[in-house]
């Protein structure tokens, strides 16, 4: 039988592999949207876990405002990294220095 | 059948995950990524969520997995100078995704759901309503203010990007319809009465 924490489990390993995909590919700002992308999936699998076994409709409710906010960072990040290889023909993370920080 | 469900998709989610990281070509990561979000979604019907299933392939499939496709094609990127330095931030990664599994792990393990914890739900699943039906109703009831908020959260977003990535480019000719509608045909236009034979 299937209990929570087979679910928790997964949505774990996949929080986990977001966390390395951050660091490995620390040069290329696509792939570090994307392993943010995968850790919010796994936030919705573990909201959406708790909401089925615990039988409250909140969890899912609240998916799907992660959701909504993952859409529109994913916009804003894409907008930013078009922006950012018009100005400087590279999406290399090294390379933003622009503001001097 | 449940149980071979549930492993299928969870491997499927797990493996195309870590390739979502390792693989070298980045058209190969978003689709990749399409593959682990639709077994996201397989693995929401299994909890029978059925509407957050549909939303996560329409929306994360449909719009965002779209959107990185179109980015990445679009950019001309050199993507193997971009890959080269992976080996070498490999054994630091895998050290700190150790550490945070084995501390989630930890956490999974030796957690249990409190006995007064069915008391504290806020919206009980109702019996014998699909899903959809449910989730609607306390959408559009309980938590009206947050839906509000969350698309004005998608309007913020979609304004600022077109907002950063529109530009107004000086070498190209664009149409200026204020300009054109201000044109007095009095002052643009003259006759000339060409006599024949002469030419202007």
């Amino acid at each position: 039988m299937i209990g929570l924490e087979h679910y928790l489990g997964v949505a774990a390993v996949l929080f986990v592999t977001g966390i390395f995909g951050i660091f490995v590919n620390r040069k290329n700002v696509i792939i570090i949207l994307m392993s943010i992308e995968l850790i919010l999936l796994s936030v919705n699998i573990n909201l959406v876990a708790f909401s089925a076994f615990s039988g409250d409709l909140v969890g899912q409710v609240f998916a799907l405002f992660v959701l909504t906010v993952a859409a529109a960072e994913a916009s804003i990040g894409l907008a930013i990294l078009v922006v950012f290889f018009r100005n400087r023909g590279s999406i290399d993370v090294a390379d933003v220095n622009m503001l001097k920080g | 059948m449940m149980v071979f469900s549930f492993y299928l998709f969870a491997t499927l989610v797990v493996v195309s995950g870590i390739m979502v990281v390792l693989a070298r070509n980045p058209v190969h990561s978003v689709l990749w990524l399409i593959l682990t979000f639709s077994s996201a979604a397989g693995l929401f019907i299994l909890l029978g969520a059925e509407f957050v299933a549909m939303i996560l392939v329409v929306v994360y499939v449909g719009a965002i997995a779209v959107l990185f496709l179109f980015v990445v094609m679009m950019l001309d990127v050199d993507f193997t100078a971009l890959k080269g330095e992976m080996a070498k931030y490999m054994p630091l990664a895998g050290l700190i995704a150790l550490v945070i599994l084995v501390q989630l792990g930890l956490a999974i393990g030796n957690w249990q759901i409190a006995p007064q914890a069915g008391d504290l739900r806020a919206a009980v699943t109702p019996e014998g309503i699909d899903n959809t039906r449910a989730l609607g109703l306390i959408l559009y009831d309980q938590y009206l203010y947050l839906f509000e908020a969350s698309s004005l959260v998608l309007l913020v977003a979609m304004i600022g990007a077109i907002m950063l990535t529109m530009r107004h480019r000086t070498d190209v000719k664009r149409q200026d319809a204020m300009a054109q509608m201000q044109r007095d045909p009095d002052v643009q236009l003259k006759l000339v009465d060409v006599k024949p034979g002469q030419g202007l």
